[in-house]
């Protein structure tokens, strides 16, 4: 029976071809922009939800400034890490290594060029945590060693070419910092695909302290030992800094996070960017259902003697409702299949650009099934509701008038 | 003989506008099963008013009307729908198939309101427009069929569900005379066979190949 009302509605929507295709063209773009939008947001978060996994749940981050963490480099200059808050956090119980770190976005000279670079200190006792975190490896040359001083290892987009005009081979000397300290380069690293880590310099903490003429740290990196529990040993960190500043609690001028909560903050941060994005995309979907409701209010002044016949050989309010809502549905449905392609086209495409243009293998759009399942249930849906209102006018037409109807 | 149809004092009164308009007054007529029954009157009579009461497709405004043993006025809209699907065949001047839909489909249309088998649908729909003729036309569309074939495959959608009775609205309005006159011929062979039929019409001649004339003259039968 429903079966029939496929057929009949299918029917009544390939007789109507144009009409049909513009009507379904709101649908269609609507659930391309939600398929290419949530299959990119998906991506994203598995890329970055991979990073937070390997950079393992024991590791702790303090960084300067009270206000929500923003990216490493871009936190104000408010309140400063020190040394001094390097030794306090080694003598707290649980405490495997701590190790300070200097991000800093700094000039970098080449055979008489100027660009600059992400330039990263690290002291050596925390390194293997920071390459571990960025996936960094090595390609050519050698890491940096203990005791290394003005030595750098270079990210893959300066050492190509891609940035100066000539490539940087291992043992080529260049200058970072405004006063122009001379650096080996000792290694390079391999492409990880986006600007950030490509332009990445990196060279021993007590070489960039001196290079950039700074003490202070932008971040300090802390592993705890084996069987501790992190978040009391994140708490006892944050006690005793409170204590060694003389701050109160909840007015701290610095925030210590576990890898675990930078991985939630980043989520939450996501899930409102990406929220915000598919009500935009929801949007074109509502003016897609008012579009249907148009077609199907036509529909039911064209057809209306054809309302009359059927309930004349016997169709009831309820076979005219239901013809009616799933002639709409069809219509959203066929709308959503090809605006599924279209999003799954458009999520490739941009990844595919991203790759390319950009050099970021971060944006893989992905198509999980309940996207796909979702989108095709949610586009019939749309189609439904739209129909409601034209269907139930339609039902309660009274055969004698609609037969009457010219 | 067994009744059908039974009007009792039936009357049906329109407004348009301000003005009350008696289409139909007092009523009363009896339909018994293999009647041939012609209603009769110039336009504006009130004859359509009284097809559409006696094909349940309207409601009277006074009066009842007794379809075998049920009141119409008591059963909701979706019985009268139903009923109407099982024991009336209705066939019209314009024709009224559905333009979208094949000879065969139109045919099988009142069956699937009944929930008739689609395998099932389709033979009926078939072995009827073999009946009229039209089996070679069954995947035609209305617009592809002359009047007399469009009326023909009317005359097999309102046998589709073997109804006791057919109503036919000026069925040979839209025809020739010699077409007119072939669809009058099928409809007397149905009578033959134990339909009954009622027949609204102006014409004279057509209404003779009736077994009976009712005439109707300002909503009065006369």
């Amino acid at each position: 029976m429903i079966l029939d009302y496929f057929k009949l509605g299918f029917k009544n929507i390939r007789t109507r071809r144009l009409r049909s295709w513009l009507t379904m063209l709101g649908i269609f773009i609507g659930i391309a922009a939600v398929v290419a939008l949530i299959s990119l947001g998906q991506g994203l978060q598995m890329a970055v939800t991979q990073q937070f996994q390997q950079l393992g749940k024991d590791k702790i981050f303090i960084q300067p400034g009270a206000v929500t963490m923003g990216a490493p480099g871009t936190s104000s200059g408010v309140s400063t890490l020190t040394d001094h808050d390097v030794k306090i956090i080694e003598g707290i119980r649980g405490v495997e290594r701590v190790g300070g770190a200097i991000f800093k976005i700094g000039q970098v000279e080449y055979r008489g060029e100027i660009k600059y670079g992400y330039i990263t200190g690290f002291s050596f006792e925390t390194q293997d945590l920071i390459d571990e975190a960025q996936s960094y490896k090595i390609v050519s040359g050698r890491n940096l060693k203990k005791d290394d001083k003005y030595k750098v290892v270079i990210g893959y987009g300066l050492a190509s070419g891609d940035i100066f005009q000539k490539s940087i081979k291992i043992g080529d000397k260049i200058q970072i910092g405004k006063n122009g300290q001379e650096f080996v380069v000792v290694g390079t690293l391999d492409k990880i695909g986006n600007p950030y880590d490509d332009g990445a310099v990196i060279i021993p903490l007590e070489s960039a302290q001196e290079a950039l003429n700074t003490t202070d740290y932008d971040m300090i990196t802390i592993q705890v030992k084996e069987g501790e529990d992190v978040n009391k040993v994140a708490e006892e960190i944050k006690t005793r800094l409170r204590k060694d500043r003389g701050e109160k609690e909840g007015e701290e001028d610095f925030r210590v996070q576990t890898s675990e909560q930078l991985a939630e903050t980043f989520n939450s941060i996501f899930a409102i960017v990406q929220a915000v994005f598919i009500g935009i995309a929801a949007i074109s979907l509502v003016v897609g259902g008012v579009g249907i409701m148009n077609t199907m209010y036509t529909a039911v002044l064209e057809r209306t003697r054809e309302i009359g016949i059927m309930k004349a050989v016997g169709a009831r309010n309820s076979d005219i409702l239901t013809l009616f809502l799933i002639e709409s549905g069809t219509l959203g449905l066929i709308g959503g299949v090809i605006g599924i392609i279209l999003g799954v086209l458009l999520g490739m495409g941009a990844s595919f650009f991203a790759g390319q243009a950009l050099g970021t293998n971060l944006l893989k759009a992905y198509f999980p099934a309940y996207l796909i399942v979702g989108a095709l249930l949610f586009s019939f849906a749309v189609g439904c509701a739209s129909g409601v209102l034209p269907a139930i006018q339609a039902s309660k037409l009274k055969p004698v008038d609609a037969l009457r109807y010219e | 003989m067994t009744q059908i149809l039974h009007l009792n004092n039936v009357c049906k009164t329109y407004f348009l506008g301000e003005e009350k308009v008696s289409a139909v007054r007092n009523a009363n007529i009896r339909i018994n099963k293999g009647d041939f029954i012609a209603i009769m009157g110039p336009s504006g009579s009130g004859k359509s008013t009284l097809m559409n009461l006696v094909g349940v497709l309207d409601i009277p405004t006074e009066g009842e009307i007794f379809l075998e043993q049920h009141n119409i006025a008591k059963l909701s809209e979706s019985d009268l729908a139903q009923i109407r699907g099982r024991k009336i065949g209705f066939i019209f001047q314009q024709f009224n198939l559905i333009r979208t839909l094949t000879a065969k489909e139109n045919v099988m249309l009142p069956m699937m309101f009944q929930n008739i088998p689609s395998e099932e649908r389709e033979k009926r729909a078939l072995m009827l427009l073999e009946q009229i003729g039209l089996k070679d036309r069954s995947n035609h569309r209305p617009g592809e069929l002359s009047g007399g074939q469009q009326q023909r495959v009317a005359i097999a959608r309102a046998l589709a569900n073997n109804p006791d009775m057919i109503l036919a609205d000026e069925p040979t309005g839209n025809l020739d005379s010699k077409t007119g006159h072939e669809i009058i011929l099928l409809l007397k062979n149905l009578n033959k066979k134990g339909k009954t039929i009622i027949m609204v019409t102006h014409d004279i001649n057509v209404a003779k190949e009736a077994k009976k004339i009712i005439h109707i003259v300002d909503g009065e039968i006369k």
